[in-house]
């Protein structure tokens, strides 16, 4: 049956767009571009409908008027700017922990290297609101460094000395940037890996030191993996709600809350959301900018693997020291207290549960990795083939709900759909009788669906990065073969940018594992993620209630982000062979 | 991806449709309150019942997907946190007058929705803490002192935007009027020790740490940090504070429930309602969480009831709920979180 099904899908494919199944013979380009054109604004539409709704709420503002004016004339300002400084700090913290240490582990071999590796991604694993919570706990007044302090210096009061607070505006940015800067780490080093040692070896003799070969040559050719890594993280620190809550810093996102929920007017917190998907446009408009510049002229036919230079003695320590301190704070400290109190609050009665709890999330994040990179694979290729302004935009758009809070895009993701369901169950039932219900609202469905819309950045980014290093020229060959896109799609680029798809599966299943407002509000009945479940307890400040579970959302982090450096070293050797011998040729 | 996968992937898509189609007897709640609160009243209501109860927990934005879903909400109760969210999902629409006696008898009136469309369930009072230490028994005694000038950098709250302090605030411009409660909470702001962060507990922990001298919080906070090990000596650096007792008496809110609009388990519905405003439920609510329960014979917990009897506020719940917008700008305005 289902081959049946697929063949009649085919044959009815192959009359709407010749060229899609491979069949048909070369089709007439204008023609073709349309279906790939079509095709793009359908895997669009399901993404762009929930930042759509959040956009076009705003247009029908509710609860008291003068809103703006009340915000303009008191905290709007302030929103402004701790949003824009929390997004530079951690912009800048990310690109100088992140490129720095691939860097260091790409280029030079030093104690510990091999670890660091994969070591530096293991942030990754820690929700940022865990983080802050953690942080907290530790740098407070009765936390374990003041204490200690106190200890030596014999104060006694908080009043006897000073301590900076970690409830600040650069508490945000220090604890941000450390479980943040991983998606910089991955990207730089998948830029880096890419370069030929020629190139560097050229740098060397044209008198640049390591220093001039990094800012003049590496730098330059990684800028746009590079971009891309921090474009998304300057994202993330955008619709953050839940760390700067804690931190108690007040930005946009907190104030969409406030508007929303304390003044009554959803229209407005949409209006103040729209005014955040500015900032995201801004964001892509900057990567893309970065990525244009960039003209592919490595000589591929004369690709050299990098060779690492040995440090030694107080170069090397140095170098192991700046890998192993974002580790330490971003992975070992959080992991260690969340231990910590796991064994004194262990409860056994809760373990059953957990088990539930992490098959939960574990399915959850796999439904919409899985979903997420195959939307991202296919917008990413269509609007390659269509190359026009349209498609571009339509493609750059898809980024919006990466940038507005969770809660808010899951009031844009319930919209839409409820607004479907309540037709076809209204249609049901006056042509056929049957009450259908919600069809889709309350489901796992609706809930991958938001976090596709949410994380279709992450997976774009990370397929987009390795499908323009695959060039032009390289296309064309095998497009003058007479192949149809899709069978180029299948047997040359599939391959080609293999660490790219999983680099973007890993990282939506991991960001997954750790997404929380939407999981929170659209989730159906009794249905208890990690995350939800840690929620519960955090939101009271009780993180000891919680540390296991947080400790098993660490865990289920470690698997994808081992994969993932894996996936990361063989991709870009799988780049390399592609680029010495071009797979076109088996063809031929 | 193959037709086959794509069949088994839409399985799995559509499974939790089934599931949820299958049930037998059933009530769905959307609760503002944390499942380890609510959880063990479920439990017992299952037990004597027989009646599944299915929860979704958030702690904002359940009104927003009530009204979306509509008509065809599976939704049955809404259980909240406090005045503000009963009174907004009851303005949204999304609620439905309940008839009951057992509801009438077990919840006073003021804690009852006149238009019978929201129940209280538990109350709890907004008083000060004060250090034991640093601070004399009487030398404060109402809210409106938290304001005066010596109390200048002793003062510790959470922030001036969260729904304890909203309300607090609003109940302030009920009596004082706008331009009074801007007053009281600009020389409040200018009292504070440090910049609001932190829930309740983390304000008597500032406390005890020596970061400030007197802090506001709910009662049922003192009986939580009581009853945990590793919280009972920030609880015992404090002394309870049941402010204006010469006057209008304690600020107190309730968290409560509402039947949703669309409830198409209406019986199971009620049954739910009236067995957690009845006498069992309403003293496991007394015993784990050290709430007030709303129905009058409920025995206090051991703890709360040794706080004594205090006068609390008779102002209208509903007044305190309208007034939350215009309390949330006046935070804004005299720049309270900055």
């Amino acid at each position: 049956m289902p081959t049946r099904l697929a063949t009649t899908i085919k044959s009815l494919l192959r009359r709407a767009a010749p060229g899609f199944t491979g069949g048909a013979g070369p089709a007439p380009a204008a023609s073709r571009r349309l279906w790939w054109w079509t095709l793009l604004a359908l895997l669009c539409l399901p993404v762009l409908a929930p930042v759509l709704s959040v956009v076009l709420l705003s247009f029908f503002p509710d609860g008291e008027d003068g809103i703006w004016h009340h915000l303009y004339s008191t905290v709007l300002g302030g929103y402004i700017f701790n949003t824009v400084a929390l997004m530079a700090g951690v912009g800048v913290g990310v690109f100088c922990i992140g490129a720095g240490t691939a860097w260091l582990v790409t280029m030079y071999s030093f104690p510990g290297r091999a670890v660091f590796e994969w070591c530096l991604l293991l942030p990754l694993a820690v929700p940022a609101y865990l983080m802050a919570y953690c942080f907290t706990d530790l740098l407070e007044f009765s936390g374990p460094v003041q204490v200690f302090l106190r200890g030596i210096f014999g104060w006694s009061s908080a009043r006897d000395y000073w301590f900076p607070d970690i409830r600040t505006l650069p508490g945000a940015v220090a604890v941000m940037s450390l479980v943040l800067y991983p998606y910089v780490y991955l990207m730089a080093r998948l830029g880096f890996l890419e370069l030929s040692s020629n190139l560097l070896e050229s740098a060397r003799t044209l008198g640049y030191g390591a220093a001039g070969a990094f800012y003049k040559v590496a730098l330059p050719l990684a800028r746009p993996a590079i971009a891309v890594g921090i474009a998304l993280v300057c994202m993330e620190t955008l619709n953050d709600y839940g760390t700067v809550d804690h931190f108690a810093v007040a930005t946009l996102s907190r104030g969409v809350f406030d508007v929303w929920l304390n003044m009554g007017s959803l229209g407005g917190a949409a209006q103040l959301s729209s005014a955040m998907l500015v900032f995201a446009v801004l964001l892509v408009a900057v990567e893309r900018a970065a990525r244009r510049r960039r003209r592919y002229d490595q000589d591929h036919h004369r690709f050299k693997p990098l060779t690492r230079q040995p440090l030694r003695g107080g170069r090397a320590f140095l170098a192991t020291a700046a890998c192993a301190l974002p580790v330490a704070a971003g992975f070992v400290l959080p992991g260690a207290l969340l231990l910590h109190y796991a064994v004194g609050y262990w409860d056994s009665s809760r373990a059953g549960r957990f088990l539930e709890f992490a098959a939960n999330s574990i399915l959850l994040s796999t439904l919409a990795a899985l979903t997420a990179v195959l939307f991202a694979l296919f917008i990413a290729y269509a609007r390659r083939l269509c190359r026009n302004p349209t498609s571009n935009a339509l493609a750059s758009l898809t980024a919006g709900g990466y940038a507005l809070p969770g809660a808010m895009l899951a009031i844009g993701v319930l919209i839409p759909l409820s607004w479907l369901d309540n037709r076809v169950d209204a249609w049901a039932e006056a042509n056929l009788g049957i009450d259908t219900g919600l069809l889709l609202s309350g489901t796992l469905a609706a809930l991958v669906l938001a976090f596709v819309a949410r994380f279709l950045a992450v997976a774009s980014g990370a397929v987009e990065a390795s499908l323009t290093r695959i060039t032009p020229n390289m296309e064309h060959a095998a497009r003058s073969m007479g192949y149809p896109p899709l069978k180029v799609l299948r047997k040359f680029h599939l391959p080609a940018i293999r660490g790219g798809l999983w680099a973007g599966l890993l990282l939506v299943f991991v960001d997954g594992m750790k997404e929380l407002p939407m999981t929170l509000l659209l989730r159906p009945f009794n249905f208890e993620t990690l995350s939800t479940f840690v929620y519960q307890y955090a939101s009271s400040e009780l993180l000891e209630e919680c540390a296991a579970g947080g400790l098993l959302i660490l865990a289920a982090g470690l698997i994808p982000v081992i994969l993932l450096s894996r996936a990361l070293t063989t991709g870009a050797r799988g780049g390399r062979r592609v680029a010495r011998e071009p797979v076109v040729v088996e063809y031929i | 991806m193959n037709a086959k996968k794509l069949c088994l992937a839409l399985g799995v898509f559509l499974l939790p449709l089934h599931a949820g189609a299958a049930a037998g007897e059933e009530v769905n709640v959307y609760s503002h309150r944390q499942p380890f609160l609510v959880q063990p009243l479920f439990d017992v209501f299952t037990e004597q019942t027989g009646v599944k109860v299915n929860t979704v927990f958030a702690r904002k934005g359940l009104v927003e997907r009530l009204k979306r879903e509509g008509a065809n909400s599976p939704a049955d109760v809404i259980l909240t946190v406090d005045i503000s969210r009963l009174a907004e999902s009851a303005e949204a629409g999304v609620t439905q007058a309940v008839r009951s006696r057992k509801l009438r008898r077990n919840i006073p009136r003021a804690y009852r929705d006149p238009r019978r469309h929201w129940f209280g369930l538990t109350t709890r009072g907004r008083i000060i803490a004060a250090s034991k230490e640093r601070v004399q028994p009487g030398e404060i005694t109402r809210y409106e002192d938290l304001a005066l000038p010596k109390w200048r950098g002793r003062v510790c709250t959470r922030s001036g935007k969260h729904i304890y302090m909203v309300a607090l605030t609003a109940s302030i411009t009920a009596h004082h009027g706008r331009d009074g409660a801007r007053q009281w909470l600009a020389g409040l702001k200018n009292n504070l020790a440090r910049k609001p962060q932190g829930n309740d507990r983390a304000q008597v922990k500032a406390i005890r740490d020596g970061v400030c001298d007197v802090a506001v919080i709910n009662t049922y906070y003192m009986g939580k940090m009581l009853s945990d090990p590793r919280q009972v000596s920030w609880a015992e650096s404090v002394f309870m504070i049941f402010p204006n007792q010469d006057g209008r008496g304690v600020h107190v809110n309730v968290s409560g429930m509402a039947m949703t609009r669309s409830a198409p388990n209406r019986a199971n519905a009620l049954r739910l309602m009236e067995f957690l405003s009845g006498a069992v439920a309403q003293q496991i609510y007394a015993e784990q969480n050290h709430e007030y329960p709303v129905k009058k014979s409920t025995p206090l917990s051991g703890l709360v009831s040794s706080w004594g009897e205090f006068k609390s506020d008779e102002l209208a719940l509903a007044r305190i709920a309208e007034l939350r917008g215009e309390a949330s700008k006046l935070a804004d305005e005299v720049g309270y979180d900055n």
